[in-house]
Parts: C-alpha cells; sequence; structure tokens
C-alpha cells in the first residue's frame, strides 16, 4: 500500500500510517478458517510423520551400524555388515546420467516449443509432453527392459571398446583388440537405467522449463531482434537469461524425481553392493531400489536397516528440492510461478 | 507485417492446469518472424544425404559400427558437420551458428517426442496380443498357469483393485486437498506460508518412501494386515501434494475483483469461497483432481510394499493383499513365459489406456472456461438459426431442440 506523504500545520511531512482494523468474524467463518487451519495441520503432521516414524524405525539399525552405515558397501543384515554407500552411489550416478539425457532434451524440446514450433504444432507438442508426464513409470520400465536394453548394448560395447581409456566408460573384460562375444557385460547397466530414468523425468522437466521461456517478455525479445540478432541470438541474449532460474528449478526437480526412481531402476538393474563407477558395466543399485528388493525377504532389523536407507533417500530429496524452490523463487522468472 | 502473421502467445499459465480465460488478457502478442527459402531446405537434404552416405561408407569401410543406434548417433554427427559447412559457404558467421542451434533444437525435440512414441507403441504392439481377448478383463489369475494360452486369466482382480485404491485415495485427497489449498490461499499468513513450503517439499517424497512411512505406521505400529487401505493410503500420501499445489494455483487464479465484489456487499468469508471462488474455479479444480488420479494410479512401489501380491480378485479393501495395475505388470513381466510377459504388456496397456482416458477428460473440463462456453453457445445459435433456415426441408423436425 503507498501512502502519501501529507503537510500537517506545521508545514512537517507526515506518513499516514495504516490503521489497526478490528473485525469481528461470523460463525461460519470461524468455522471455515478452523477447518481449513486443520487441514493445513494435518497435512503438515503427515509430511512430519514421514520423516519422524522413518527416524524412530531406522533408529535400532543406526544405533548398531553407527557411523559405518554410511561408509559400508555391502548389504548384509543378517551379521550387521550394512551400510548406505554403494547404493547412494549408485542412486546419485544413476541420476546424472538421467539428468545428462533429460536436460540437453528438455532444454532443445521447451526451446523447440516456445521458439521454433509453427502455432499449430506448439498446441500437439504440449499436450503430448504433458501426457507423457502421466505415463506411469511402470510403463518406461517396460520399454527399457525389453526394448531399449538391446538397442543400447552394442554402443556400450563400442564406447567401452574405443573409449575404454576413459575411467567411467572403462569395463572389466573388454580392450580395444578383442572383439567382442556377447552383450551381456553391457546390460543392467547404470547407463540404461538411467537412460530410461532419463525418459521418465524429461516431460517433466520439459513442462517447467517451457512455462518458464513462454514467460519471457516480448519487448525485451522485439528488442532484441531489432538490433539485429539472430534467433540464437535472442535465444542466448533474452530467452535463456530469463529463463535460468526456472531451468535451474526444473532440472533440480527433476534429479528429486531422477533420485527416489524405484520401478523402473528395479527392472533394469542388476544388484550389485560395491561402488560402480563404470557406468557402462552391468550391475548397479539404488536406495530405492535397494528398499523394493529386499523388503520381502527382511527380519525386524533389516526392516529398521531398510527404514534407514529410506530416510537417507527422503533427506536427500528434501533438500535437493528446497534448494531447487530457492533458486527459483529467487529468479526472475519464477516471481510468477 | 500481415494481419495473417500474427498470433497469440501461449498463455502465461503458471500449470496445465490454469484456464487461460482466468488470467488476465494477454497484453502483448508475438509475431513470426521466420521465412523459409529454397535454397535452406536444399542445404538441408544435401547435408541428410551426404551425411548418410558417409556414415555408410565408414560403417561398412572403415571402422565396424554395430546397430542402428550407434549408426545413427554417427550419422547425426556427421550431419550437423556437413551442414554446418553448407551454411558456412555462403552465410557469415552468427547466421551459421544461428542454423545449427535451430537443427539441434529441432532434432532434439524430434527426438524425445520420436523416444517418447516409442515407448507407447513397443507397449501396445507387446500388449496386443492379449487384449484382445474379453476374458482379461474378467478373469484374475488363479486358475492360470504360467504356461496356458491367453484365452484363459486375465487381471480383473487388478482392475477392481486399482479403482478401489484410488477411490480410497481420492476419498481423503479431495476434501483434505481442497481445504488445505483454501487455507493456503483464503488464510494468508506465516503459518500458510510455511504450510506451502512443506507442501512444496512433499512433492519430492519418492514414492517408495511413502511406502515404507505407511508401513511403518499402519502396517508395522497399528498392526493392520497388508491390505487396499493400506495401498490407497500409500497413494494418498503420493497424491496430496500434487493435488494442494494444483488446487492451490487455480484459486489463486480467482480474480480478486470478484472476492472483493462480494465481500463488499456485505457476505462472509464463507459465502465468498463458496458462492464465488469454488464455482469460479470449478472447472480447474476437476483437472487438478483428474491429473492427481492419473499420477496416483501409475504408482507401483507404494502399492508393493503395502498391498502385497495376488491373484485372486480380492474386493474387501480392508484385509488381505490386493493388487494394481502398475503391481501387476510388474510382477508379470518377471516371469520367463512370453504368454505372461504377453499378459503384462496387456496389463500395461490397459493402465496407460485408464490414464489416457483420465487425461482427456481433464483436457475436456479443463477446456470449460467462460470464453469458451459463451462461443460455443453462439456457434450453436447460429447452427440452430441455419437449420430452421433449412426447416422445411428437413422431414419430421418441427422445432429447434432448446438450449442446453
Amino acid at each position: 500500500m503507498t501512502s502519501l506523504p501529507l503537510n500537517d500545520a506545521t508545514g512537517a511531512v507526515v506518513v499516514d500510517q495504516p490503521r489497526k482494523l478490528r473485525q469481528t468474524r461470523e460463525t461460519p467463518d470461524k468455522i471455515f478458517r478452523g477447518v481449513t487451519t486443520g487441514s493445513g495441520v494435518i497435512v503438515l503432521a503427515i509430511m512430519t510423520f514421514v520423516g519422524l516414524f522413518l527416524a524412530i524405525r531406522a533408529t535400532q539399525a543406526l544405533k548398531k551400524a553407527g557411523f559405518s552405515f554410511l561408509t559400508t558397501q555391502s548389504w548384509d543384515t543378517n551379521n550387521f555388515n550394512f551400510g548406505i554407500a554403494a547404493v547412494l552411489t549408485g542412486t546419485i550416478l544413476i541420476a546424472l546420467v538421467a539428468i545428462c539425457v533429460a536436460v540437453p532434451l528438455s532444454t532443445a524440446t521447451a526451446l523447440y516449443i516456445t521458439e521454433y514450433a509453427p502455432a499449430r504444432m506448439r498446441k500437439v507438442f504440449i499436450s503430448v509432453i504433458d501426457l507423457m508426464a502421466a505415463i506411469p513409470s511402470v510403463v518406461y520400465g517396460l520399454w527399457g527392459f525389453f526394448f531399449l536394453q538391446a538397442k543400447v548394448a552394442p554402443v556400450s560395447a563400442w564406447i567401452a571398446q574405443h573409449f575404454g581409456w576413459i575411467p567411467i566408460f572403462s569395463v572389466k573384460g573388454v580392450n580395444s583388440d578383442t572383439p567382442i562375444s556377447s552383450y551381456t557385460l553391457f546390460t543392467s547397466s547404470t547407463l540404461i537405467a538411467g537412460l530410461v530414468v532419463g525418459m521418465m523425468i524429461t516431460p517433466v522437466v520439459t513442462s517447467i522449463m517451457r512455462e518458464v521461456f513462454s514467460q519471457v517478455p516480448v519487448g525485451e525479445r522485439e528488442g532484441a531482434l531489432g538490433l539485429g540478432a539472430t534467433k540464437w541470438g535472442v535465444i542466448k541474449s533474452v530467452v535463456l537469461p530469463f529463463g535460468k532460474g526456472g531451468m535451474i528449478g526444473g532440472t533440480m526437480l527433476g534429479l528429486g524425481r531422477a533420485l527416489g526412481e524405484t520401478i523402473a531402476v528395479y527392472m533394469i538393474i542388476s544388484p550389485v553392493f560395491t561402488i560402480q563407477p563404470h557406468i557402462l558395466q552391468s550391475g548397479a543399485i539404488s536406495v530405492s531400489s535397494l528398499i523394493a528388493l529386499q523388503f520381502q525377504e527382511a527380519n525386524h532389523f533389516g526392516l529398521s536397516a531398510l527404514m534407514a536407507a529410506g530416510l537417507a533417500l527422503f533427506l536427500m530429496t528434501l533438500v535437493i528440492n528446497f534448494c531447487a524452490s530457492s533458486v527459483v523463487a529467487r529468479s526472475r522468472s519464477g516471481a510468477s510461478s | 507485417m500481415t494481419q495473417t502473421a500474427l498470433r497469440p502467445t501461449a498463455p502465461a499459465s503458471a500449470t496445465e492446469v490454469v484456464d487461460a480465460a482466468a488470467v488476465a488478457p494477454v497484453a502483448e502478442k508475438r509475431r513470426q518472424t521466420s521465412g523459409v527459402r529454397i535454397g535452406d531446405l536444399l542445404t538441408l537434404v544435401g547435408a541428410l544425404i551426404g551425411s548418410l552416405a558417409l556414415t555408410s561408407f565408414l560403417a561398412t569401410q572403415l571402422v565396424p559400427i554395430h546397430g542402428f543406434l550407434a549408426f545413427f548417433v554417427v550419422a547425426y554427427a556427421v550431419f550437423v558437420g556437413i551442414y554446418s559447412l553448407l551454411v558456412w559457404l555462403d552465410e557469415p558467421g552468427p547466421v551459421v551458428l544461428d542454423r545449427v542451434v535451430a537443427i539441434l533444437v529441432q532434432s532434439g525435440a524430434f527426438l524425445l517426442v520420436i523416444a517418447l512414441a516409442s515407448v507407447l507403441i513397443y507397449t501396445v504392439i507387446k500388449g496386443a496380443s492379449a487384449v484382445w481377448h474379453p476374458n482379461f478383463y474378467t478373469q484374475d489369475l488363479t486358475v492360470t498357469g504360467s504356461k496356458d494360452p491367453l484365452t484363459t486369466g486375465g487381471v480383473m482382480h487388478a482392475i477392481v483393485g486399482t479403482l478401489t485404491q484410488i477411490s480410497i485415495a481420492l476419498l481423503v485427497t479431495i476434501p483434505l486437498g481442497v481445504t488445505t489449498a483454501l487455507f493456503l490461499s483464503e488464510v494468508p499468513g506465516p503459518f500458510s506460508r510455511f504450510v506451502r513450503t512443506i507442501v512444496e517439499a512433499m512433492t519430492a517424497l519418492p514414492s517408495i518412501v511413502a511406502g515404507l512411512f505407511i508401513l511403518a505406521t499402519l502396517i508395522l505400529m497399528l498392526g493392520f494386515d497388508k491390505s487396499g487401505l493400506a495401498a490407497g493410503l500409500a497413494i494418498t500420501v503420493m497424491m496430496l501434494p500434487i493435488m494442494i499445489r494444483a488446487a492451490d494455483v487455480v484459486f489463486r487464479l480467482v480474480p480478486g475483483t470478484l472476492k472483493e465484489a462480494s465481500l463488499g456487499l456485505g457476505a462472509s468469508q464463507f459465502k465468498t469461497v463458496m458462492n464465488v471462488v469454488l464455482p469460479t474455479s470449478r472447472s480447474g479444480l476437476m483437472t487438478a483432481i483428474i491429473l492427481a488420479t492419473a499420477r496416483g494410479i501409475g504408482e507401483t512401489s507404494p502399492v508393493l510394499l503395502t498391498a502385497g501380491y495376488t491373484a485372486s480378485l480380492n474386493k474387501n479393501p480392508f484385509s488381505g493383499p490386493m493388487v494394481s495395475l502398475p503391481l501387476v505388470v510388474f510382477q508379470l513381466v518377471k516371469s520367463p513365459e512370453p504368454t505372461m510377459v504377453a499378459r503384462g504388456f496387456g496389463t500395461a496397456v490397459v493402465l496407460m489406456v485408464l490414464v489416457l482416458i483420465l487425461f482427456v477428460l481433464a483436457r475436456v473440463v479443463g477446456a470449460q472456461d467462460v470464453a469458451k462456453k459463451a462461443a460455443r453457445k453462439k456457434r450453436r445459435a447460429a447452427l440452430r438459426a441455419r437449420l430452421s433456415s433449412l426447416h422445411l426441408s428437413i422431414p419430421g423436425r418441427h422445432r429447434s431442440t432448446p438450449d442446453a
């Protein structure tokens, strides 16, 4: 509220102060406020309980394991030798591969929709992308397991053969001289799991980026064009700087999704409980697939250990999401969302 | 710039559930500035042919390339190289960069669409053999052995389970989600801002953690069975934040002037919400509900943890395992038998059709804003006028249909 400076009798400037308003609310209003506030409290409670109960359930295992929970690679709860070093690394690697796939694709698609596509195509594209965001993850898992695996394995083999000297591309049992007999070394790898998860998060990231790009002020765009910029010039100097916050935020939201993805990863990987930095090699693991894999056979203590792993995942996604929303909120383009 | 070159911008909406007409009118329009020259097309075609030829030569003569995907990747890299070379021959530097970026962006977008389409098409092709048998929708898998043909057994139990679980989830989500969203938009203050932050954080909750939470509380602590109820509640935890955020955006789009008019006439806040806010945002709210439902239906891992797998039909959500469609897909495709895998793909098709129906429903409901309704009414009136002028030529038609 803007206040007008007024001159009082002595000529000094006084600023009009907002006055306190007294209002009495009627009973329906009180009930309305009470009910809605109550719902807010319930939602808050659910969220708190998620963290709280996971923590309570996890204490047993965490007490037993202590600090080694963060450094142990294996998952042998019967002999109290377990930890999340391998699963957490695997989760992050899969998510990073997914982000490397999703961000260029999403940026290209979002730019295409807002900058290049003819008006009629634009609507079709938006609908298709939004629909894809609603496709269940198990369908992506099916596609990855039965279709993509066989298609990617030769490419992995080729990369391993010719670029094996780069550490993350090296695969045991492959060198550039011997011909590759079978592709079993290359299926069920971090790369393939990451590709599938990347496909899953691309629609989500795309729609966030598209929202942001479509809000770029027309005046700035046309200003750049008027100064003689090419389309790429406009994108580079106006669209991308304006949308930077939304792009980072969208990417981080996608990363949060990718870290938590269960079923598609579970279907594709073959679990190994060692830190596996070779993304082309068969064998990987993630926290959520560990939980899905182990919870049926787990005894009371094993379940507690799984809860601890779940808690770690929960905290990790929470931190990333908070970072994402603060980045978006601080950026110029995030103000309206 | 001619009039035909003008086109409206995409509405500056925050999410897909937003009604365009509810937003303030779009002030500026973007103009289409591109045009295509024949030379550009020829460059493109030339680069395409050249890259295919060069890659074929590479693949067959120099470096052996295994598989279609590898060939495609190499061909694409060669294509971009040749294309930029061709453009560079007769254009200045910035234009070359512009063209190359255009190619990269467009091919990226089409690659995504092709990949996503391949997800759908592959699933449909593999599932096609199962979905044509009527028994697929009327039987469960109790008596079906792993080698039985597709003419026995079906996924009725999963369809029933999915519908039951989503109903439970919706029973909780709709009232709780709508009232919470009302709290966020109608009772502003530090506390509601805090709740909004928490809701935003909740959208990042991994689905398996939601399942673990229900497993820890309802099943391990309160001693409930693994049941449809538990699965429904786990799905609720996943759906709530989506629902609240979408509904919050919809409520905040209700024009302030409308609310102020209602309050200025002496209505209470409750009356304003009931008579202004909710009716104005009805279609957006429906869209929010449907989209949250579509997301909830596809969740696998919470159901895996909280409801267990069963091959038989269980109509009771309070006891005994109850499967959902995604969980059945997940279990069936683990089987080594091709018929079971085909059933799994068939189930995935059923699931996708369900999601598609919900999605189309959301689009149709979401499109029902005031401006479009008025336009439709106008069209209908014009049609009626034309029909009544043809009145005599249509036998048996004595009066126009009353307006719905």
